[in-house]
């Protein structure tokens, strides 16, 4: 696994780690079997959990069951990966670093290939084949915006193609719900 | 194509906001006192971390403390990035609105790359079915109506005459996490 050590002002030194989970992966999963109580508990804590010393309880007062049926069916849903999340979610600046979403538009011959070359970059965070002329959407997570430029430049060089960069200028809050 | 990089002002964080985003960044546990847990680490007092912890949501350094589902595992399977080609001056008011529709999971103003990409609004969409993205994608463009841009067809060019599309993902090529690490 690559480590980024990113160094910020003098004695503050960091590094971000990606995290492999998937290569290749298509787009197709298992559905999750859920019951009553699980779905209500992946309504409910979608929205937000109360900060309080014990926000399972409350919940549980909420959703009239107990904060043991709470807290177990919630790390079964952990476990089971249906929330690959549960915890503060910060915004992505505060973890240091920039990051661009950036895109290639890759002839289908050499899409693979292409594939190999960009996903060496370590730091490439993510990448998406998606229906467009532009059909290669990647993320680019570095340490400072100087080195984006060098990661791009680089990829241009590596790959021969011309790189789409859309850093986001202004992002908005999303008010996202998936309901089960 | 690459010159709009924009620099991103770096926050600085206390010891402590620190340290807690390290104990906490890859999720709380889910035992009946989890701040009590985090307080044990962090060596202060549970009402400390309470209070940082409100702190930090009120200054945007948290944005909530929630559970994020898996879209697959919900039936969730299909996403669709939509791109919309928008009046610049109207593109905050409506990105906005666009972001707060609850099928949108990511929204953002983005460089236009005249010819070869003229859209400015991003805003990513989940469904269950390849037509509740679609229906997804024409409730934006009722809401975007009045604020598309229409561009003159340019005849031998590289030409850019929709307002819109929508691209759909057909596989994950790469997907890693960030995590801020001592």
């Amino acid at each position: 696994m690559d480590n980024v050590t990113l160094k910020q002002g003098t004695n503050n030194t960091k590094t971000i780690t990606p995290v492999i989970t998937t290569n290749n992966e298509k787009i197709c999963h298992e559905i999750a079997d859920l019951s009553t109580l699980d779905k209500s508990l992946i309504n409910l804590l979608q929205h937000g959990v109360p900060v309080c010393e014990r926000p399972f309880e409350q919940i549980a007062n909420e959703l009239g069951s107990t904060e043991a049926e709470v807290i177990r069916h919630l790390n079964e849903l952990k476990s089971s990966r249906v929330l690959s999340r549960f915890g503060p979610m910060f915004d992505a600046v505060y973890l240091g670093g920039a990051f661009t979403l950036a895109a290639l538009s890759v002839p289908e011959e050499d899409f693979d290939k292409v594939t190999v070359q960009v996903n060496a970059f370590k730091e490439i965070a993510h990448n998406y084949r998606r229906t467009h002329r532009f059909n290669m959407w990647f993320v680019i997570a570095t340490e400072a915006a100087d080195e984006i430029e060098k990661v791009i430049t680089s990829i241009e060089e590596r790959t021969g193609l011309s790189v789409l960069n859309t850093p986001k200028l202004k992002e908005f809050y999303v008010g996202l719900y998936l309901p089960v | 194509m690459s010159d709009t990089t924009i620099t991103q002002e770096k926050p600085t964080l206390t010891a402590l906001e620190r340290q807690y985003i390290l104990l906490t960044q890859n999720g709380l546990p889910i035992i009946e006192k989890p701040y009590h847990h985090i307080a044990d680490k962090m060596g202060i007092s549970v009402g400390q971390v309470l209070a940082l912890t409100n702190d930090m949501l009120e200054r945007g350094i948290i944005r909530r403390i929630a559970a994020v589902p898996n879209h697959y595992k919900l039936g969730y399977q299909y996403n669709g990035m939509t791109v919309w080609d928008i009046d610049d001056e109207q593109a905050e008011k409506f990105g906005d609105a666009v972001g707060r529709l609850p099928f949108v999971s990511h929204c953002y103003l983005r460089p236009r790359h005249l010819p070869q990409w003229n859209y400015n609004l991003f805003a990513m969409v989940h469904g269950k079915t390849p037509e509740a993205i679609a229906k997804y994608r024409g409730q934006i463009k009722e809401l975007l109506k009045e604020v598309l841009v229409t561009r003159n067809h340019d005849a031998g060019q590289q030409v850019l005459t929709q307002s819109n599309d929508m691209l759909t993902s057909t596989a994950i090529l790469k997907k890693t996490g960030l995590r801020l690490k001592k």
